[in-house]
C-alpha cells in the first residue's frame, strides 16, 4: 500500500489513531519540537503554554460529552471547580483554617478526577432523562449551586475571597515546584511544570482517543446523531450517558486540579458561569468532536490574550488604553464573543475545519482548485 | 402574618420583573425554537439607554424609558438579523452558544460604558413608599407588577386576536407551512426579537431602580429569569407567568425566612434558591410544568 496512504484494507487501520506513517512521524517531530521549547522559552510563556496544556485536557473532557456525545453541558466549570478543592484537599497543606493531608501526587490527581467522575455520576441518571436545551439548563443550575456549596465550605474551599493554597506538586519526593537538576542539568520550576502539563495531556489525549474509537465512543456518537435510533439499535441509552457523564467529569477533574495548582490559587470565585462559557467556547473554537481539535481550541483561547497584547505593540491602533472605547482585556473580551459568533456561522468545525481544509489543499496540490 | 405578607409583596415584584423577561424568552423559543442568552447583555444596554438618557441627558423618565425600549428593541432586531439568522437551520446548541458569544460582545463594551460605579435610571417612584396594615409597600413595587400585569394582558391579546399573532402562532407551530401560507417567517422572527428587547428593557429598568441601582452586576437579574421559563417549559406562555411567580416568590421567601430557620445554608442562598427550584421540577417534570413534552420518534 505504499504510496497510497488513504486506502485501507482492514477495518482496524481506518480506526488507529495515526492513519499514517506520514501523521505518525510528523507526530514524534511535533512532539519532540515541543518538548525541547521550554529551553529557549521564556519563563511567563512556560506557564502559559502549561496552562493550555491542562486547559486541554478540560476541553477534551467537555468535547467527550457535547461533542461526540452530543449532551450540552454548561455545567464544566462546577467539575473542574470539584476536582480543584478535591486536588487541594487531598494534596495541599493544612492550615488553621483549611484542611490538607499533603498526599504525594500521584494519589491526588487521579483522585481528583474521581471525585469529579463520581458527582458526574451521581448527576447524570437525571440527566439522562433530559434533552437538549433542559439539560443545559440543568447543568447551569449546577454552576450556581457549585458557587454557593464552595463559599460556604470554607474548610476546604478557604471561603469567598480568601481562597486557599493548591495542592502541592510533588511525585515521590520530587518537587516540580522547585528548581531542580535532572542528570546534571539545571531545570526551572517552570519547565517541569511544562513537561508535568505536556506529559498529562499526552496521556490524557491518548485514552480520550482510543475511547472514541472503541465501542463506547461509536456508542455516543450514535446518540448524539439520534438517541432514539441509538437506543433501537441497541444502545442502553441511560448506561452511555452515565459513562458519558462519569468519563467528563473525569478529564474536568483532572484538568481542575492541575490547572489551579499551575495558576497558584484556587478561589471560590473562578468557577463560576464564565469559566463554564469559556470551555464551551474552546470546543466550538476547537472544533465539536475532535480531539485535536480540544488541543487548538484550548491553545487559542489561552494565548489569545497574549496574542492581542502582542498585537497592540506592533498595531498602535489596536492600544487603546484606559482612555479609549475599550481597555485591552475588553477588546479581548470583546474578540472572544465575536469569535464564538464567527466561528459558528462560517467555520462549524472551528481550527480543526480549518487545518483540514488546508492539509487537502496540500494534498492534491498543484492541482488543488 | 406581616412578615409573610412583606415577603410575598417583595416576591411579586421581583416575579413581575422574570415574567418580563420570561416573556422575551419564551416569545423567541416559541418562534425559532432558539433559547436567546444574549437576553442580559439586551437587558443591560437597555436599562443603560433609560439612564444615559435620563440622568446624563436629563430628559423625562417617561421618554427615556420609550427610547430605552425601543433601543432594546432595535439591539435585539440586529442581533436577530446579524448573528442569529445566518444559523437557521444549524443545530439548536450551536446557536445557542452563539447568543452566549454575543452576550459576550455586547456586554463588554456596555459593563466599560456603566463602569464601577452605580449609576440610577431616574425612575419617578424613587424609594417612596405606602403603609397597608403594617405592610411597607414601595411605589415601584407597584408599578411593577401593574406594568407586567399589562403587558402580559396585551400579549394574550396579541396572541389570540391580532393576525400578526395568530402569525406568530403559526411560526411556532411549523416554519415551513408557514411559509407556504405566506406568512413572512423571516420577518415573525425579527418581530419575536424585537418583543423581547422591548420587554427586557421594561425589566431592566425596573430592575436597576431599587437600592442596587444599575451596575454590572444587574444582568444577574436575568440570568435568574432562565429558571423562571424551565419551570414553566420554554414553550409556554402561561408557564413563564406561573414560573415566574414561583421562581419569584420562592427566592423572597427564602431570603426573609431561612436565615433564621435553614441558616446552615449559608448566606445569600436566596440567590441560588431559583436553581435549586429549576433542579427539583426537572427532576420531577424534564419538560417543565407546562412545556410540550417531545414526541419521541425515530
Amino acid at each position: 500500500m505504499r504510496g497510497r496512504p488513504n486506502l485501507f484494507t482492514r477495518y482496524e487501520a481506518d480506526a488507529g489513531i495515526f492513519p499514517s506513517n506520514t501523521q505518525r512521524v510528523w507526530f514524534v517531530i511535533g512532539l519532540i519540537a515541543v518538548a525541547v521549547l521550554p529551553i529557549w522559552l521564556p519563563r511567563d510563556w512556560m506557564i502559559l503554554i502549561a496552562t493550555a496544556f491542562i486547559a486541554s485536557v478540560g476541553v477534551i473532557g467537555l468535547n467527550l460529552i457535547t461533542g461526540y456525545a452530543g449532551q450540552v453541558s454548561l455545567g464544566h466549570a462546577f467539575f473542574l471547580g470539584i476536582g480543584a478543592y478535591a486536588g487541594a484537599a487531598l494534596g495541599g497543606a493544612a492550615t488553621d483554617r483549611v484542611t490538607g493531608l499533603g498526599i504525594d501526587i500521584l494519589i491526588w490527581l487521579p483522585a481528583a478526577g474521581l471525585a469529579a467522575g463520581l458527582v458526574g455520576a451521581i448527576i447524570a441518571p437525571v440527566a439522562v432523562r433530559l434533552r437538549g436545551l433542559y439539560l443545559a439548563f440543568l447543568t447551569l443550575g449546577l454552576v450556581f449551586l457549585g458557587e454557593h456549596i464552595f463559599r460556604e465550605w470554607d474548610s476546604v474551599t478557604g471561603g469567598p475571597g480568601i481562597g486557599r493554597e493548591p495542592a502541592e506538586l510533588s511525585l515521590l519526593g520530587w518537587r516540580f515546584d522547585l528548581d531542580g537538576t535532572i542528570g546534571g542539568f539545571n531545570v526551572t520550576r517552570e519547565q517541569q511544570i511544562y513537561w508535568l502539563g505536556l506529559v498529562v495531556l499526552i496521556f490524557m489525549g491518548f485514552m480520550a482517543k482510543n475511547l472514541v474509537r472503541s465501542r463506547i465512543g461509536r456508542a455516543f456518537a450514535a446518540i448524539r446523531d439520534r438517541d432514539i435510533a441509538a437506543e433501537v439499535m441497541g444502545i442502553d441509552l441511560t448506561r452511555y450517558k452515565v459513562l458519558a457523564f462519569a468519563v467528563s467529569s473525569f478529564y474536568a477533574g483532572v484538568a481542575g486540579a492541575l490547572l489551579f495548582t499551575v495558576t497558584g490559587f484556587v478561589n471560590t470565585a473562578s468557577f463560576n458561569l464564565l469559566l463554564s462559557i469559556n470551555y464551551i467556547a474552546m470546543v466550538v473554537i476547537g472544533g465539536a468532536a475532535s480531539i485535536a481539535g480540544s488541543i487548538m481550541g484550548a491553545a487559542f483561547l489561552t494565548l489569545l490574550p497574549r496574542m492581542i497584547d502582542a498585537a497592540g505593540d506592533v498595531l498602535p491602533f489596536l492600544e487603546v488604553g484606559s482612555q479609549g472605547i475599550l481597555s485591552t482585556s475588553q477588546l479581548e473580551r470583546v474578540i472572544f464573543g465575536v469569535l464564538i459568533i464567527a466561528f459558528l456561522i462560517f467555520e462549524p468545525m472551528g481550527l480543526y475545519g480549518i487545518w483540514i481544509r488546508i492539509r487537502n489543499y496540500w494534498k492534491a496540490w498543484p492541482f488543488s482548485y | 402574618m406581616t412578615t409573610f405578607l412583606q415577603a410575598t409583596v417583595a416576591g411579586l415584584s421581583l416575579a413581575s420583573i422574570y415574567m418580563l423577561l420570561a416573556l422575551g424568552f419564551v416569545i423567541i423559543y416559541k418562534s425559532m425554537q432558539v433559547l436567546s442568552f444574549a437576553h442580559p447583555a439586551i437587558m443591560l444596554f437597555a436599562a443603560y439607554m433609560v439612564s444615559w438618557f435620563s440622568v446624563d441627558k436629563d430628559l423625562n423618565f417617561w421618554l427615556a424609558l420609550a427610547l430605552g425600549v425601543v433601543a432594546a428593541g432595535a439591539m435585539g432586531w440586529l442581533a436577530e438579523r446579524i448573528a442569529v439568522r445566518p444559523m437557521i437551520g444549524k443545530p439548536l446548541f450551536a446557536i445557542a452558544i452563539l447568543t452566549i458569544g454575543l452576550d459576550i460582545a455586547i456586554r463588554t463594551p456596555i459593563n466599560n460604558l456603566i463602569g464601577i460605579n452605580i449609576r440610577s435610571v431616574g425612575d419617578p417612584w424613587g424609594f417612596g413608599t405606602w403603609q397597608i396594615g403594617g405592610v411597607v409597600v414601595q411605589h415601584r413595587a407597584v408599578a411593577m407588577i401593574v406594568t407586567a400585569f399589562i403587558v402580559g394582558s396585551l400579549l394574550f391579546a396579541f396572541f389570540r386576536y391580532s393576525r400578526v399573532g395568530l402569525a406568530m402562532r403559526a411560526t411556532a407551530i411549523d416554519q415551513e407551512v408557514a411559509l407556504a401560507q405566506g406568512i413572512s417567517v423571516g420577518r415573525i422572527f425579527s418581530l419575536a426579537w424585537i418583543m423581547a428587547g422591548a420587554m427586557a428593557a421594561l425589566a431592566g429598568t425596573f430592575a436597576s431602580s431599587d437600592l442596587s441601582g444599575l451596575s454590572q452586576s444587574t444582568y444577574i437579574v436575568a440570568l435568574k429569569a432562565l429558571p423562571a421559563i424551565v419551570v414553566g417549559g420554554l414553550d409556554s406562555i402561561g408557564g413563564a407567568v406561573v414560573g415566574a411567580l414561583i421562581i419569584g416568590l420562592a427566592e423572597a421567601y427564602t431570603a426573609t425566612y431561612q436565615s433564621q430557620h435553614l441558616s446552615f445554608l449559608g448566606g445569600n442562598f436566596s440567590q441560588v434558591v431559583p436553581y435549586l427550584v429549576l433542579l427539583i421540577v426537572l427532576l420531577i417534570k424534564p419538560y417543565g410544568l407546562f412545556g410540550t413534552e417531545e414526541v419521541e420518534r425515530v
